[in-house]
Order: structure tokens, then sequence, then C-alpha cells
């Protein structure tokens, strides 16, 4: 028995997106192919680059099927680098402590943030907001200096290298020396994150409350589920991906600093959008948002390869693509309105 | 007691109440380190320009002020925010300043082309943005945030490629002048000041203001009863772009250079926030323009205060997100209800 895949409204927005990633992707491959971007290792990059904001996005994904927002996580991430940095140089405790520690950070702000917009009623734009503002000041209450993280173990972390096994990819270079691709550990993270997400929505009933709360707020309570206590626990579960996305980010960056990570909440929610989430909330899904960020860093890395363009090329081209996207889900909506008439 | 029920009813009682409450910090603060009482409200003239912290919080407020305007009717007709206008700023002022100093050029002495059709291009870009934005929003019923979305993204990222990826400098006397003083005041002030008056009568004298919040209570409705509901979202967004252009100008005016980076970086936020401050729904409807412009100035006074009380500006915003937290918690229905539960259980003990 295989289950036909049928191509219908809820997942055209899904095929559009991993077509246009494949077509982005191969089109790089064509264009640049003599400056490498036909090695594996490209993509590679792509994914490790990106590892933090996945791990963001997936967290996003699940406030936005609420019909909620969280503006908050890229001054969430700032605060746990400066965390991690300060605990490190300046309080001489150990990494794994520290990681624990941010996590249950993140954990208290979602809570906070999530019962202020649950059981208060406060619109979730002014609450993150806030949560913003209150992150990122809090980062320069603990420093505002540049701190690099020196710890070994964080280093090993850091540099950790996870070769491809069975010779995927694997090339001899000019020199006759054979070149594994190879994956930070903050990819394994990152993919586990977006698989415990996948089964989340997919197969429990916490998921299925969080797309019934998004699709119709007073169905789901007519139903009996309890939304105040769906949309904390989401809430919660946003800032706890944030923080294991914070933890990326700083093996990524090795240093705390005040101006880290501004605007990675817009890259997360626009990943998130491309992706096919609507931010009414009930439709959406998180391949979609892999496939979203995995969009935005091959406009990134396709426009370094080119060399001559601008850095704000990339924003432009995103924009575009979030403008397209975003016509495209409002003629679709459209269509659907008016088959039900 | 009735009487202080009515005053906490009115809708300018929050906004008022927590100015207020900023100068009596202020107040108490002086006090505390041994200078007069009113240093805070003292203007004096210096250098023959006006000098006092309050003229320094009416001059720096001024760009959130221009920017609540327009926000607060986007705000009203839509029930949404448009957090595009920070990086529309930056555009303006990027545009300007490419046309007035020539593409390609950093640093000029001497205007390419005439000052008015630099500045006039800069507010004409600001408007497309605001239709563009409108027309996503009104035409295509694509949620506010997402639509602004992508001008927040762009808006930033065109200014830059239109300067070129540098900061442009214009160094002419009469381009400092929006960003400068006009006699003893300074300019900002009084753009801000005429804006308000703009704004304040055509509101008050034509109908535009009762259209605007019967289309944010029941936009099919005010449809339904004659009203082209579409047309005046898109105005309202239109009139936000163009005060995000004014505001542009000026913050451009200032440091007479557009340094397209850091022009109105997160005044998106500062705008949003004084319409809340304002005691304004961010759900729609019912507005109250003067509440928000209070609101602007008293953010910039909470700013002022803390940079006196020797905060730095970087940990500014803690404090902030404190009073944005405690003054939407004071204005939570739950939380009213709450109160009046336990201030009644109290009455009947």
């Amino acid at each position: 028995m295989i289950k036909k895949l049928k191509i219908n409204n809820d997942n055209i927005l899904l095929i559009i997106t991993i077509a246009l990633f494949l077509v982005m992707y191969l089109g790089g491959c064509w264009v640049y192919a003599d400056k490498g971007f036909l090695k594996f290792q490209t993509f590679l990059d792509i994914l490790i680059n990106n590892a933090s904001i996945i791990c963001v996005t997936c967290g996003m994904t699940c406030v936005m099927l609420t019909g909620g927002i969280d503006i908050s996580v890229g001054s969430v991430i700032a605060l746990d680098c400066m965390i991690v940095a300060v605990g490190i140089e300046n309080y001489g405790l150990s990494s794994p402590v520290l990681m624990v520690v941010i996590l249950a950070v993140g954990l208290l702000l979602g809570f906070i943030m999530g019962f202020c917009v649950s059981y208060l009623e406060i619109q979730p734009f002014i609450v993150t907001m806030a949560g913003m503002f209150f992150a990122r000041g809090l980062t320069a209450v603990l420093s505002t200096q540049q701190i690099s993280i020196k710890e070994d173990f964080f280093v090993k972390l850091s540099n950790l290298k996870i070769e491809i096994p069975f010779g995927i990819g694997s090339y001899v270079n000019s020199k006759g020396i054979v070149q594994t691709p190879y994956i930070r550990i903050t990819v394994v993270v990152a993919l586990v994150v977006v698989a415990i997400t996948f089964f989340i929505l997919g197969y429990t009933k916490f998921g299925g409350s969080i797309y019934a709360v998004g699709g119709n707020q007073q169905s789901a309570t007519l139903m009996g589920l309890d939304v105040k206590k769906t949309k904390l626990k989401t809430y919660m579960l946003s800032t706890f991906f944030t923080s294991i996305g914070g933890i990326c980010f700083c093996l990524n960056t090795m240093s705390g600093t005040t101006t880290q990570a501004t605007g990675l909440e817009m890259s997360a929610i626009s990943s998130a959008v491309i992706g096919g989430t609507l931010l009414t909330g009930g439709v959406g899904n998180v391949i979609g948002s892999l496939f979203g960020v995995l969009i935005n860093g091959t406009i990134s890395s396709l426009v370094k390869f080119n060399g001559k363009l601008i850095s704000s090329w990339a924003n432009i081209v995103t924009a575009i693509l979030l403008c397209f996207f975003i016509v495209l889900q409002a003629v679709f909506a459209k269509i659907k309105e008016s088959k039900k008439k | 007691m009735d009487k202080i029920k009515k005053i906490t009813k009115m809708s300018l009682f929050l906004p008022i109440f927590s100015m207020i409450l900023i100068m009596l910090i202020n107040v108490v603060y002086d006090i505390g380190i041994g200078n007069t009482p009113w240093n805070f409200f003292i203007i004096t003239i210096k250098n023959g320009v006006l000098y006092g912290r309050l003229i320094d919080v009416l001059n720096r407020g001024s760009e959130v002020a221009i920017l609540a305007i327009g926000m607060t009717l986007v705000v009203s007709a839509s029930a949404g925010t448009d957090i595009s206008v920070g990086s529309v700023m930056s555009l303006t002022g990027g545009m300007c300043c490419m046309l007035l100093a020539g593409y390609g050029v950093s640093n000029t002495s001497e205007y390419a082309v005439p000052l008015m059709v630099g500045l006039l291009a800069g507010l004409g870009i600001a408007l497309v943005c605001g239709l563009f934005n409108g027309f996503l929003v009104s035409y295509l019923n694509i949620q506010p945030m997402v639509a602004t979305l992508i001008l927040w993204s762009a808006g930033r990222a065109i200014g830059l490629l239109l300067c070129n990826s540098q900061i442009v400098y214009v160094r002419v006397e009469s381009f400092k002048v929006l960003g400068s003083y006009v006699g003893p005041v300074p300019t900002p002030i009084i753009v801000a000041a005429v804006c308000i008056a703009i704004a304040a009568v055509v509101l008050k004298q034509t109908s535009l203001g009762l259209y605007i919040q019967s289309v944010g209570i029941n936009g099919k409705a005010s449809r339904i009863s004659g009203l082209n509901s579409r047309r005046i979202i898109l105005m309202c967004y239109a009139i936000c772009g163009l005060c995000a252009g004014i505001a542009g100008l000026v913050a451009t005016s200032r440091i007479y250079s557009a340094d397209t980076n850091n022009i109105g970086l997160n005044m998106e936020l500062d705008a949003i926030l004084a319409v809340a401050l304002g005691g304004n729904s961010l759900g729609g409807g019912k507005f109250n323009l003067a509440g928000s412009i209070i609101g602007a100035y008293t953010i910039q006074a909470i700013t002022t205060t803390l940079y006196a009380l020797g905060v730095s500006s970087a940990q500014a915003p803690v404090f902030k997100a404190i009073v944005v937290i405690i003054i939407v918690v004071i204005q939570a229905e739950p939380f009213k209800s709450y109160i009046k539960k336990i201030s009644g259980r109290r009455a009947n003990a």
C-alpha cells in the first residue's frame, strides 16, 4: 500500500518551496561550478552556518502555528552567548553547567512571556518586544565588552569535525590528498531539533492542540482544549529551542558581544513564512521551515560566491522571495475561499 | 472615590500619568544629588540656542513623535503594525543624500542637484514604500506584520545599495538646518509640531478620523455602509510612509550624512511602543493621537532620565522593558478584572 502524494492546497506551498530550493541550488552549481559550488561541502557549510537559525526557526514555527510571534529570539541568543562567555572567562564555571543554565534561563523567559501572552491576554508582539529589550539590555549588564571563549572543552566541541562516512562526496584535491566532507556538532543538534519538532507537531496530542488553537481558538476551547496552557507551553518550547540555538550560535562564534544576532528574529520569521507557515496560525510545518532556512542560506552563499555583489543584495533577494511567497499565499487563500462558496 | 474612578477612566490618564511619574523621578533625583528640584524643567539659553533637559527630550523625541502619528493611524485602521518605518527612514536618508551628493560620492560640500529635489525624492520614495505596504495589506489581505516585513528587510538594503555601501556626507549648511536650529529653537521640534498640527486639524476638521476608526472597528460593516475600507487602509499606510520619510529626513540632517546602517534602527519598536503607551489598543479601532504623541515623548523622557541616572545606552533597554511590561499588564483585561475581584471581596468583608 503506497500512499499517493496528492497535490492539494495544503502541500503545494511546501512543494513550491522545495522546488525553489532545488532550482536555486542547482542553478548555483551550474553558474559557479568552477568556483567550487559543486562540492558537497558547500551544501554542508550552508547547514553549518545556519544551524542555530534552524533551531530558532523550529521554535518560531510552533509559535506562529498558534497565531503568535516571538521577536525576542535574537536577543535571547545574544544573552545566551554572553552568559557562556562571562561564566567561563570571569567566573571560571565549566561549560556544561552553563549550558544547563542557559536552557533554564530560556525556559524561564519563555514561561514569563508565555504567561503574559496566554493568561494576561497581551499581544504577543508587545510582550516579546519587551522580552527582546530585556534580554539585550541584560546582555549589556553582564558585560559590554567582546569576550572570546577559550575553555578547552568548548573549543574542542566547536572544532569537532564529524566526517561523512562511506566516502560520500569525498574527492581528491590537487595535492593528491583525499578530502572528506564534514559537519559540525551543531548541525547534528539542529537536525535532532527538527526531528523532535516534526514528531511533536505530527504525532503528539500537544502538537495537535497547537494546530487546533491556531486554526480556531473558539472551536479549540469548545473541543475542551486548554488554550491558555497550550500557548504557554508553546512559548516555553520556542525559547527552549532558541536556547539550544544559542548554544549552537556560541559554538560557531566562540564569543559574547552585546550586538550579536541582531535581526536574527526576522530571518527566522521570514524563513518560516517562505516555508509556508501562516502568521495567522494553523497552517504550516517544520520541514517547510527547514527549507526556508536553506533557501536563505543558499542566497547568501550565492552572493558570497559571486564575490562582486554587495552583501545587501542577499537581503534584497530574500525580501523579493518573501514578497513572492506572501502574495502566493494570499492567492491560495483566495482560491480556497472561492471554492468554499 | 467616584471622582478618582472618573479620572482613571479617562483615555489620556495612562500616558499623562506615566509622564508625570517620569518627571517626579527626575525631581527626586535632582533633590537627591543636591541640584535645584526643578533642574529638569529649567530652560536656559547657551550660545544663542535653547538648552535644558526638557528641550533635549522634545528635540530627541521628535522622530518618534512624527512616526507615532502614522503608526497610530495604521494600528487603528488595520489592527496591525508597520514594522518597516525604521528601514524606510534609512532608505529616505540614503535616497536624499545619494541625489544631493551624486552616486558613488561619499563626501561633498556642494549639492549635485537642488536641495528641494533631494528632499522631495526622499519623501517620494517613502510615500511609494507606504503605498506598497498599504497595497499588500488592503488589496491582498496580508497580515500587516508580514507585509511590512518585506520592506523591513529590503528598505535598509536598498538604502545601502543607493549609497554604494558607504556613509554619504553632505556638508552643506542649508542641509543641516532640518536637524539643527532655527534661531534659538531646535528645528526637529518645529517639524514635529507642524506635523502634529496638520494631523490634528485634518483628523478633527474632516471626517477622515471617524472613517479610519469605523474601518478599524468593523471593516465589513463600514464597507456596507458605503465607505471604501480598502482605500482608507491604503491611505493610512501611505501617511505612515510619509511620516517615516519626514522622520528620516530629520534624522539624516541631524548627522548631515546617510548612515544607512544606523538611521532609524529599532525606531519601529519605539513608535509601536509610543502607540501602546498612549492607551491605544493594538487591536485596532478607536485611537487617540494625543496619547500616542505623549507616549512618544514619555519614551524619550525615560531614555534621557536613564542617561542622567548614569545608565549606559546599552543597558537602558532593561528598564525600558520593565516599564513596558508594567504598563501593558496594568492595561490588560484579565488583570483589571482580577483587581476588581480582590477589591470587591474586601468591600464585602
